[in-house]
């Protein structure tokens, strides 16, 4: 595939889609595994919902 | 299952569980689809293979909108409704929006320094954009600040009705005002006028962007939904510690 003169412009602009696009996806999964993980912690001391306790 | 029952979060959360994963393979397979047919599109008769970069580029201005539009119908739901899952859904949106936002401001400028020979003007179209950049941040920053999740959903709500005026100057800014900025060229009166061979990697890419957007939205509510729950019990938790006086 030939970019022509500007491919530089063409990757760059592909490359920051490509990182901004990896970012939010890593910023969801972690942010996902910490409140799971915070959840956890808190049922393990004994702190859950009413409505967990009555199911 | 009327469409008002997935306002309870509890049901909410088992429906994105289940749609997840079926949205992340729909979204991947379509983002494949796009990409090899934006990789063996033809090169635009004037701009040359410059022309890719629209591939990325007009997507993420449109979902930058979107992200905008959204969070203005969940201020609606806020602020008249008070729907459950309303500030959750703005609140989710407003990261992913300024993200697609980021996107289209950089790759509109390393289109238009081979295109215009500049990385930058202060024209209606550009300006109104960064505008909408820096309104995400400011809505961002004001979730941050206000600690209270629905006084700070009820002050968002605000900042996003009045920032909604932006959108129709930047759909039409390039119409109202002389921009270097083309005019629209595929969602426009008499339809599209560009060449299908661009006009259809054009679309799928958008279609795999716009399920990229909803995908990452659901995830990142799932996400707020647990983080209020956490934020309950760890105020629960500290009701009932010793010396709490509760």
């Amino acid at each position: 595939m030939n970019l022509g003169p500007h491919a530089a412009f063409i990757i760059v602009a592909y490359a920051v889609a490509m990182l901004v696009v990896v970012a939010l996806i890593g910023w969801i999964v972690l942010d996902h595994r910490a409140q799971r993980r915070n959840l956890a912690r808190l049922e393990a001391h004994g702190v859950t919902r009413r409505s967990e306790k009555t199911a | 299952m009327a469409l008002i029952d997935l306002a309870n979060p509890t049901r909410f959360l088992r429906l994105a569980n289940r749609a997840l994963p079926w949205l992340v393979g729909i979204t991947g397979a379509v983002f494949v689809i796009g990409l090899y047919l934006a990789t063996n599109a033809p090169d635009d008769y004037q701009q040359g293979a410059t022309v890719k970069i629209m591939f990325i580029h007009v997507p993420s201005a449109w979902l930058g909108m979107f992200g905008w539009a959204l969070m203005s119908v969940a201020a609606l739901g806020t602020l008249v409704w008070r729907h459950p899952l309303a500030d959750v859904a703005a609140k989710a949106a407003a990261p992913i929006g300024a993200a697609f936002t980021f996107l289209c401001l950089v790759t509109g400028s390393l289109w238009g320094r081979p295109m215009w020979g500049t990385y930058w003007v202060w024209d209606a179209r550009l300006t109104s954009v960064l505008i909408l950049f820096l309104m995400y941040l400011g809505v961002i920053a004001l979730w941050r600040t206000v600690e209270d999740p629905s006084r700070a959903a009820r002050a968002a709500a605000i900042l996003t009705l009045v920032g909604a005026i932006n959108l129709p100057i930047i759909k039409w800014s390039v119409d109202w005002w002389n921009t270097l900025h083309q005019p629209a060229s595929v969602l426009k009166v008499g339809g599209p006028s560009i060449y299908a061979t661009i006009l259809i990697p054009l679309l799928m890419m958008a279609l795999g962007f716009t399920l990229l957007f909803l995908t990452l939205h659901v995830a990142a509510m799932r996400n707020e939904i647990l983080r209020r729950r956490v934020r309950t019990l760890m105020l629960m938790q500290a009701q009932t510690a010793p010396g709490s006086g509760a």
